[in-house]
């Protein structure tokens, strides 16, 4: 492998794992943009989005077939599951401390994440859990360089699931009641729009994203853990901050430069120090720019 | 009694492309009161935020002239509150889950000096002493104030009038050189107004210089000294309130806006 | 002359060391010195989150680098506990203070965030700095302290002496603290920095102190962790260390010195008393967590107040 063709398979690695990454950060940014919440618990999200994954794979192992049916089969089920399952967190957990110091409410979302991720232990045991491939191990690209169906897969959903969030954003009644509240919460009450009922809308979208996020993770790297949503879920939070948290380009564009550096890093320096890498990223992007890339200024005025 | 004591030269502040302070230029006198006004967005709070310290201007020299001869520029605003300026804020900017004795006595942080240590040894004396003086001082500015029976209650439980109070009360407490009010009589009731008109007379007469923006003509007149005017960030006018009175562009600046008492 | 006040505290320090005359069941002794280790670092935690209002999500690393200092002051210099507890605190304090050189300019969240990733980075750099750290494996055969011709070994009890000792002292000076000027310097950073600035409080020089304070807090922690251990590896300082001691002090009630006290220790006992149930130990912490943040979202011994009306 010639340097050049080095750099290259790097920047591809880098931009498959940095757009899971931004599909997590674009929920934590969405959540924090609206509620000022760092959700915590969403991490636990997008490992669970991949234990659906798991058990629909296990269910098509059972059964005796696999395929690409299979694989749609497990990311609606991740999309649907999860987004119920943030809906219901946000319901029981964090929908009663609306009025409560923040703190608290950071520390419920702690305990939300302990919960979920012993729930999946007691569930699917402490052990690494080996995911099926479906699609098949076959490398595109001419040379050293190359590309597996899986990359494709997870750069496509991902594009698509991001165009699509941006209709939604954008394009929708929901959308403009989400930018409405996230610019003004008690304006946007007084406009008649159930605050509520955005913030569950929220989570829910937030939620779906990093359950896809989850399943296609599991796919690629083919084994997950219940402990894989506090790291992964750290990187993406991290992603969202350097992109300008509730700012969603900005949470895409965090994510697949995080990735890119991560890719990198392992490339170059030594994939030991690859976790140092986001977080000294992060440090001196919130030095030079403290509202992150495209965060807009907040200045305090008297 | 005469001298400067505040000196604004040609400050300029800009937010993005707005100029919001042009030139300006004007001097407080020792021992008076003097009035800032001017339509809102003129630029009178902006030039507040520059003299203590919270906002950066891009040109210009603010000095303070006491007891001894300061630079203003470039000072923080805890350095700015440290040599003898201390201010009040627009929109009551209390520490309302705080009581309002501490509330004042946080306003004695600049004239005492206990830290960490001091704070945790037990047989500290001095710091028994400054703590009894700092307290002292508090309640004696609440008694003035006719705070006294609310001192321990949080400030933000407190009605509106009283909570301009409090925040006098905390600017005080500090023993500055020069007090900056930033529309101190702003929804306070009729009666309360006289009460502070009378309370700024006294705070002169004892020999505190005070700069006041004021959209009320009534009390700006009769408690000013000097009275200066801002329209679009420009100085327009300074003089006496008899002088203001009769400016044919303060006259022009107002009308149509707000013309009571001019 | 002693303060009335004092002195009631000391005879209440006193009985806590006395304790274990009456129980001297080691398991139980070793549980306590456990709670006196999280209350310890709990206090820490409480001067930067309480105090100072900022919120410190890589607590444990700073833990990590007393814990460290010992260790290698220990092993490779053979330096002896008492010289080095007050080596441990310095270099975490210092350690606390240049993180938040950069981290105090940016807003409170952020600050979360770098704290979170420099806690992050100190557990990687440990782990992956072999020559010196021993790795994953860690340090192993750090000297229990020597107490004139007593060597504290590897019973609990010395250490739950020594550590109620620690929690005593930092508790007075954290009570003494909190009604000082100091104390309302930082209430006032932590409620309106702008309008605290404007009253004389430099507030990135009281947050600095705070982060120091914690900081020099923690390391004695770890110092006194590292000799009672005898082996300290990166991953007892992981990300989850942060957090429990964080959920201590906002469980117990933010800035309430003896909140954060009890909330250290019935969280540390509650794992202990969950042990029955084992496996579920940990799901149901999570959902104690979650219940007791719904019933008194202000923490146990925190006073009640309605959120500022902004």
């Amino acid at each position: 492998m010639t340097p050049g063709e080095l750099f290259l398979q790097q920047i591809l690695n880098g931009l498959t794992i940095g757009a899971v990454y931004a599909l997590i950060a674009l929920g934590y940014t969405m959540v924090y943009g609206i509620i000022q919440l760092i959700n915590f618990a969403h991490g636990e999200v997008f490992m669970l989005g991949s234990y659906m994954g798991l058990t629909v794979f296990l269910l098509a192992g059972t059964i005796g077939s696999g395929g690409v049916g299979w694989l749609l089969l497990a990311l609606c089920t991740a999309t649907v599951g999860c987004s119920l399952l943030g809906l219901a967190v946000e319901r029981v957990a964090y929908r009663p401390l609306r009025q409560a110091p923040k703190l608290s409410v950071l520390i419920t979302a702690i305990g939300v994440s302990f919960f979920l991720q012993n729930a999946v232990m007691l569930g699917y045991g402490a052990q690494d859990r080996y995911v099926p491939a479906l699609l098949p191990a076959v490398r595109w690209g001419g040379g050293a360089v190359t590309v597996t169906p899986m990359q494709g897969v997870i750069f496509g959903v991902s594009l698509l699931l991001m165009v699509g969030l941006q209709g939604i954003v954008y394009g929708t009644r929901l959308g403009r009641n989400m930018r409405a509240t996230a610019q003004d919460p008690l304006a946007a009450r007084l406009m008649g729009i159930s605050v509520d009922q955005v913030i569950a809308g929220t989570f829910a979208i937030g939620s779906a994203l990093a359950g896809v996020g989850g399943l296609l993770f599991g796919v690629y790297y083919s084994t997950i853990n219940f402990h894989d949503g506090y790291l992964v879920g750290l990187k993406a939070f991290t992603a969202a901050v350097m992109g300008g948290i509730g700012n969603l380009p900005g949470a895409m564009l965090g994510g697949l430069l995080l990735g890119l550096l991560e890719g990198l890093g392992a490339g170059y320096i030594s994939s030991q120090w690859k976790n140092v890498i986001a977080f000294v990223v992060l440090i001196l992007v919130l030095l030079l720019r403290p509202h992150g890339l495209l965060g807009e200024r907040l200045s305090e005025r008297a | 009694m005469s001298g400067t004591l505040l000196k604004i030269e040609r400050l300029t502040k800009r937010f993005g492309g707005v100029v919001a302070l042009n030139q300006v230029s004007f001097e407080v006198s020792v021992g008076q009161i003097a009035s800032l006004i001017g339509p809102n967005g003129a630029g009178k709070t902006t030039l507040f935020n520059c003299v203590s310290g919270v906002l950066r201007p891009e040109e210009g020299r603010m000095q303070l002239l006491g007891t001894r001869c300061l630079d203003l520029g470039g000072l923080a605003s805890h350095e700015v509150a440290c040599v003898g300026i201390a201010r009040t804020f627009q929109n009551i900017r209390l520490f309302g889950q705080m009581t309002v004795l501490e509330n004042v006595l946080v306003g004695t942080h600049v004239r005492t000096h206990a830290g960490i240590l001091e704070a945790i040894w037990p047989w500290e004396r001095r710091t028994h002493q400054e703590d009894r003086w700092a307290l002292d001082r508090a309640m004696r500015l609440l008694e003035r104030l006719a705070l006294g029976g609310v001192a321990g209650r949080p400030a933000q439980a407190l009605s509106y009038g009283q909570q301009r109070r409090v925040e006098l009360a905390r600017a005080l407490a500090s023993d500055p050189e020069l007090l900056l009010l930033d529309e101190p009589a702003a929804g306070l009731a009729f009666h309360e107004r006289q009460e502070l008109m009378d309370f700024l007379r006294e705070l002169k007469q004892e020999g505190l210089t005070i700069l006041l923006i004021e959209h009320d003509m009534k009390v700006v007149m009769p408690v000013s000294d000097w009275v200066v005017v801002l329209d679009y960030g420009a100085k327009i006018a300074e003089g006496t309130p008899k002088e203001i009175q009769e400016d044919a562009k303060v006259i022009e600046a107002y009308l149509g806006a707000k013309t009571n008492g001019v | 002359m002693i303060p009335g006040r004092l002195l009631r505290f000391l005879a209440i320090a006193a009985a806590l060391i006395l304790l274990p005359i009456i129980d001297g069941n080691p398991y139980h002794i070793d549980i306590l010195a456990t709670a006196a280790l999280y209350a310890l670092l709990a206090l820490g935690l409480n001067i930067i989150v309480g105090f100072a209002g900022l919120l410190h999500l890589g607590y444990a690393a700073l833990f990590a680098i007393g814990a460290y200092t010992y260790a290698l002051l220990n092993l490779r210099m053979g330096c002896s506990f008492w010289l080095a507890l007050p080596i441990s605190g310095g270099m975490a304090g210092v350690a606390g203070v240049l993180l938040g050189l950069p981290a105090i300019r940016v807003r409170g969240d952020y600050l979360a965030i770098v704290t979170l990733g420099f806690g992050e980075i100190v557990r990687i750099v440990f782990t992956n700095l072999e020559e010196w750290t021993g790795g994953p494996n860690g340090l192993m055969g750090i000297a229990h302290p020597v107490f004139g011709s007593f060597n504290f070994g590897v019973n609990s009890t010395p250490y739950y002496g020594l550590l109620v000792v620690l929690v005593a002292a930092t508790a007075w000076a954290c009570a003494k603290l909190r009604g000082s000027r100091m104390g309302l310097a930082w209430r006032a950073v932590k409620e309106d920095e702008l309008a605290a600035g404007c009253l004389g409080i430099d507030a990135s020089r009281m947050k600095l102190l705070a982060l120091g304070l914690g900081g020099w807090i923690a390391g004695l922690a770890g110092c006194v962790f590292a000799a009672k251990q005898g082996t300290i590896t990166p991953d007892s300082f992981d990300f989850i260390l942060s957090v429990m001691i964080l959920a201590m002090v906002i469980l117990g009630g933010i800035g309430s010195v003896t909140g954060v006290i009890v909330g250290a220790v019935v969280l540390s006992a509650a794992p202990e008393l969950l042990r029955e149930f084992s496996a579920y130990r940990m799901l149901l912490f999570g959902l104690l967590m979650i219940v007791l943040m719904r019933v008194r979202p202000q923490g146990l011994f925190g006073t009640s107040v309605s959120p500022p009306a902004r």
